[in-house]
């Protein structure tokens, strides 16, 4: 941590976009906004109580980056750095709106003992007895090209206890380092790696079941 | 020796690095006999994939039209 040159992690993409974005490039503007809108309003939900107010997070992001901008000093990237401004102040709102429990406190629920396979898919002995089927490499690409696998994916996500949801939106769909997702959510390492392997357990048999189909 | 349900359950340790070197080390030993768990190990990598590829909403052009604005005001100051 004490490393002189970790504290200067930004790209030399970052920094250039910064310095265009300072000089009032409206160009590099308009694609930082198109990068980013849905993403963060994919974030601010995990944090507030419903669109309308993750929209004005969101729109209240964008202010915050435009007038933090000459104080960005690259400690981290251009997206780390967007992203926790949005964290912050989705965090503030939802305590406002008393809508979220801190993900520390975690539910019996998020923890929860489900285990990440169906337990009758194996012999009492622990082995498959109804093992996973091998999938193409090219499984995600082909799979993400079908709209009601898309609905899926987002459905199950969707359906996951608060904590499990933000642990793999972040991690997996966002991808924000471990260390991050941590501070973002403030919990521990330990509960992090919890959630997220209910969390992708339980993407990866909305998935399976969307592989046989689409054959 | 390590079963096929037990190895569900350390996929996310082993993925994240996380596994001690004797366990990481039984974890190997058993993907190197069970093409199953190499295929559950697979899916997990493939949907991990997936999920990194999930499209987010675009933008509604007057809300982007709006932060323009509001970009041209601050520059104007």
């Amino acid at each position: 941590m004490s490393d002189p040159t970790s504290n200067r992690r930004v790209s030399a993409e970052d920094e250039a976009t910064v310095e265009r974005l300072l000089a009032g490039d409206e160009a590099t503007f308009t694609d930082l906004v198109e990068r980013y809108h849905g993403r963060l309003l994919r974030l601010a939900l995990l944090f507030v109580s419903d669109r309308a107010s993750a929209e004005e997070v969101v729109q209240d992001t964008w202010l915050a980056v435009i007038t933090g901008l000459p104080a960005f000093e690259g400690r981290s990237g251009l997206k780390t750095w967007i992203f926790s401004i949005l964290s912050n102040r989705a965090k503030t709102r939802g305590r406002r709106e008393k809508r979220s429990v801190p993900f520390s406190a975690l539910t019996s629920a998020d923890q929860g003992n489900d285990p990440a396979v169906d337990p009758s898919r194996f012999t009492s002995g622990g082995g498959w007895s109804a093992p996973p089927e091998k999938w193409d490499e090219d499984t995600p690409e082909r799979l993400l090209l079908r709209q009601e696998t898309r609905a899926a994916v987002d459905a199950a996500i969707l359906a996951l206890p608060a904590a499990q949801r933000a642990v793999i939106t972040l991690r997996d769909v966002e991808g924000v380092d471990s260390a991050e997702v941590c501070n973002i959510l403030e919990i521990s390492d330990t509960n992090q790696r919890v959630l997220l392997h209910r969390a992708r357990a339980k993407v990866r048999t909305a998935l399976e079941q969307h592989v046989g189909s689409s054959r | 020796m390590l079963t096929c349900q037990q190895l569900t359950e350390l996929v996310t340790e082993y993925l994240e690095n996380r596994l001690s070197f004797t366990d990481r080390l039984r974890f190997r030993m058993h993907v190197g006999m069970c093409r199953h768990c190499r295929a559950y190990i697979d899916q997990m990598r493939q949907t991990v994939r997936t999920l990194g590829r999930l499209p987010a909403e675009e933008i509604p052009p007057e809300v982007r039209d709006a932060l323009l604005v509001q970009f041209r005001n601050w520059k104007r100051q």
